[in-house]
């Protein structure tokens, strides 16, 4: 009985006496604030902010801090909130940043753009890109079997089976990013919100790069790279650009105003809110997204 | 028993139905859209322009870096436009377009069938004239034949193995082909055998093909270092490591060209071509299409101008069945599927392919039942359902380690896998972003 006693006691008093200088030896020094500040964090590890999850982003917060300059740091799906709390746990000036959205950048609905072939493959863009050009003939399109959605951890997008397009949920899109990496063809951009209460934004809905004549073949609402909108911008704020055949408008010039949308003959030219349709056209108002 | 390779393969029904159809010249057509890149490699670049004359044979696309080929023009008449004309995949490729008028040959170029047979040249006159000809690869993957026969230092050869195995179910191009035009064949053979600078040549055909084989065997009598192998059947005999194996026992080494164990592979439209371009003049612009499929009212091995469009082929031979759900290019196993049938036919294009809809139906996806019938019919080795893992988990690393390079998306895996699972599509993806990633560390 003592026997035993004395040799498990023995062994249990060499191993805690190992793990004591070990631990002493190779102690790491830990930062507390790291895990109270990600504790301020959403703690969703979208990776939005650009780091591998919400730790990454408290380590750099805290080491930020450190240089008292917390500005080039920026928690998308937290927004003002988080950062304000952030903020004032270092007692530094909160970093601001305009809210921003998942875009889609193409319009080619059923409707819109038929196809012409059926396709039939596992249910994954990335597949249906290496295959051919699916059923649309654009070959720059949206291929209607949602990698987006499913990478989307946020319920913030849906795919509408009316139009065969994916459609984004302002609310719910943290502009993490996913679905611009998912989309073999590249078809979202993340997009400034837009000011107001119901956020006001235009876009060139199309990434088509083909000359004027093919695009509109195979779509009807494809841009043409007629010039028109850049005309029109360009004696206002200048923030369309043409490049490849394809319009593009810069999120940080443009005030959406809207004056670009009725030009667009072809209608590429997407808005949140209506606009009114030019005196010759007796079009609808031109009003889509959420 | 007859020679095969070892490991994996599979046996799909033959259905050469197409089997006993003499080659027949198809019409010219009324316009031809030639593609500059009908090669692996960059693509040709235009040297003519909109409205300038040109006459079959004559040069219109002219070789643009290391790995590329001459584009000739395959009809003669007037060039229409240069501008895009559909991939069988449906992405745009730029084409010159020619209205044909006549049918005038470039000089020099004998389009007599007398057999000539003495070969004149030696072995660097004889590449160049390769180079100059435009001659791919006429088995499938279209890489420009003068780059095979341009050895790296270090390296030699000692074997030629010509690939008469066409294992693909449906087509019989190459059948027809070495049955119609064995002796002008066998002499692109012997010309191939030189410019290798090699003893021997092996010619390699599946058991399927007896009259082939016999009709080869004998007719190669009389050329000394030419033998004929008949080959057990088994998919895919064709593809160049596998067929290295079964016809000399060597292995080429992962990642490595058949250089590496002393062979070079090319396929008997290939010898063929190579005889045409040598001893006659005449580069690539024609070229035996197998247009065929079970619901297909005449199903024919047509000699076709490239640049032909598919609808005509087709049309040849009776007509787009009325309960066509695919139409394909290439062999059932590894072509595919066309969008649009206003695409033309390219050096590389064995055959047109047409599917009933019951045919061409892809299985339902069901859950991996782990059974292992992947692993086991792969012809190199890899494991398809780990690669399908990691790439649908997006782990590139793995599958680079697990050898997915090595794949040559012979879809045996896909044939096989009792749940239907989608094995090669995913690996494809892996493939492609492997290579991505590959180019992006090499331009660090």
């Amino acid at each position: 009985m003592m026997y035993s006693l004395f040799t498990l006691g023995g062994v249990a008093g060499v191993f805690a006496m190992i793990l004591y200088f070990v631990a002493k030896r190779f102690h790491v020094e830990e930062d507390p604030r790291v895990a109270e500040v990600e504790a301020m964090l959403p703690g969703i590890n979208c990776g939005a902010c650009g780091f591998p999850g919400c730790t990454g982003l408290a380590e750099a917060l805290v080491a930020a801090a450190e240089k008292k300059d917390i500005s080039a740091l920026y928690c998308p799906p937290g927004g003002a909130d988080t950062m304000g709390a952030v903020a004032e746990y270092f007692g530094l000036a909160a970093p601001t940043s305009a809210p921003t959205v998942a875009v889609l950048r193409c319009n080619g609905s059923y409707a819109n753009s038929p196809r012409k072939a059926e396709y039939d493959g596992p249910s994954s863009c990335a597949v249906a890109h290496k295959l051919g050009t699916s059923g649309s003939a654009c070959t720059y399109s949206c291929l209607s079997e949602g990698d987006c959605v499913t990478a989307c951890n946020f319920e913030a997008m849906y795919m509408d089976p009316a139009t065969g397009l994916p459609v984004v949920i302002d609310e719910n899109c943290t502009s993490c990013g996913a679905c611009v990496k998912a989309c073999p063809r590249d078809l979202f951009e993340i997009r400034l919100l837009g000011k107001g209460k119901k956020p006001r934004r235009v876009w060139i809905a199309c990434r088509n790069r083909d000359r004027g004549a093919v695009a509109r073949k195979n779509c009807s609402v494809a841009c043409i790279a007629c010039g028109k909108c850049v005309r029109t911008c360009d004696t206002i704020v200048k923030a369309i650009s043409m490049k490849d055949n394809l319009a593009y408008i810069d999120p940080d010039i443009c005030i959406a105003c809207g004056k670009c949308v009725p030009e667009c003959p072809t209608g590429a030219i997407l808005a949140t809110f209506p606009v009114k349709a030019k005196q010759e056209d007796s079009g609808e108002p031109v009003s889509t997204g959420s | 028993m007859s020679k095969t390779f070892p490991m994996g393969g599979i046996h799909p029904p033959d259905t050469k139905i197409s089997a006993t159809a003499a080659i027949t010249p198809l019409a010219i057509p009324a316009e031809v859209a030639i593609p500059l890149g009908q090669h692996i490699g960059a693509p040709a670049g235009p040297i003519v322009k909109a409205g300038d004359k040109v006459k079959a044979g004559q040069l219109i696309g002219e070789i643009a870096g290391f790995i590329s080929a001459n584009i000739h023009s395959s009809v003669s008449g007037t060039v229409k436009k240069i501008d895009d004309v559909a991939d069988p995949c449906g992405y745009p490729k730029k084409a010159v377009y020619i209205t044909v008028e006549g049918d005038e040959w470039a000089e020099g170029i004998d389009r007599s069938t007398t057999l000539k047979k003495e070969i004149t040249l030696d072995r660097d006159a004889i590449v160049e004239k390769i180079k100059a000809g435009g001659i791919v690869g006429m088995g499938g993957a279209s890489f420009p034949t003068n780059v095979k026969y341009m050895i790296p230092e270090g390296k030699t050869a000692d074997t030629l193995v010509i690939n008469g195995v066409e294992c693909e179910p449906y087509l019989t191009a190459d059948h027809r082909l070495m049955l119609e035009h064995a002796d002008e064949m066998l002499v692109g053979v012997e010309i191939l055998r030189i410019a290798l600078g090699v003893e021997k040549a092996v010619i390699g055909i599946e058991e399927n093909k007896p009259d082939a084989i016999k009709l080869l065997s004998e007719k190669s009598a009389e050329y000394s270092g030419i033998t004929v192998e008949s080959l057990h059947m088994q998919y895919p005999q064709g593809a160049e490591k596998q067929l290295i194996k079964a016809c000399t026992g060597r292995e080429v080494p992962s990642g490595k060209l058949p250089i590496e164990v002393g062979c070079a592979v090319n396929n008997v439209g290939t010898a063929y071509a190579v005889y045409q371009m040598v001893q006659k003049n005449q580069p690539l612009v024609e070229r035996v299409v197998t247009v065929t499929g079970k619901q297909v009212s005449n199903p024919s091995n047509f000699l076709v101008r490239v640049g032909t469009s598919y609808a005509a082929c087709i049309e040849a031979a009776g007509g787009l069945p009325e309960d066509t759900g695919k139409v394909i290019s290439g062999g059932p196993m590894m072509g595919m599927a066309v969008a649009d049938l206003s695409i033309p036919v390219a050096k590389g294009t064995s055959g047109i392919l047409m599917l009933s809809k019951t045919e061409a139906r892809r299985p339902e996806v069901e859950n991996c039942i782990r059974c292992g019938a992947c692993v086991s019919v792969c012809p190199m080795g890899l494991e398809p359902y780990l690669i399908e893992k990691f790439a649908r988990a997006d782990k590139w690393d793995q599958a680079e380690q697990r050898a997915s390079m090595d794949c040559m998306e012979c879809g045996c895996c896909s044939y096989i896998c009792p749940s239907g699972r989608p094995l090669l599509d995913y690996i494809r993806i892996a493939k492609g972003e492997i290579n991505n990633r590959r180019r992006a560390r090499a331009s660090q």
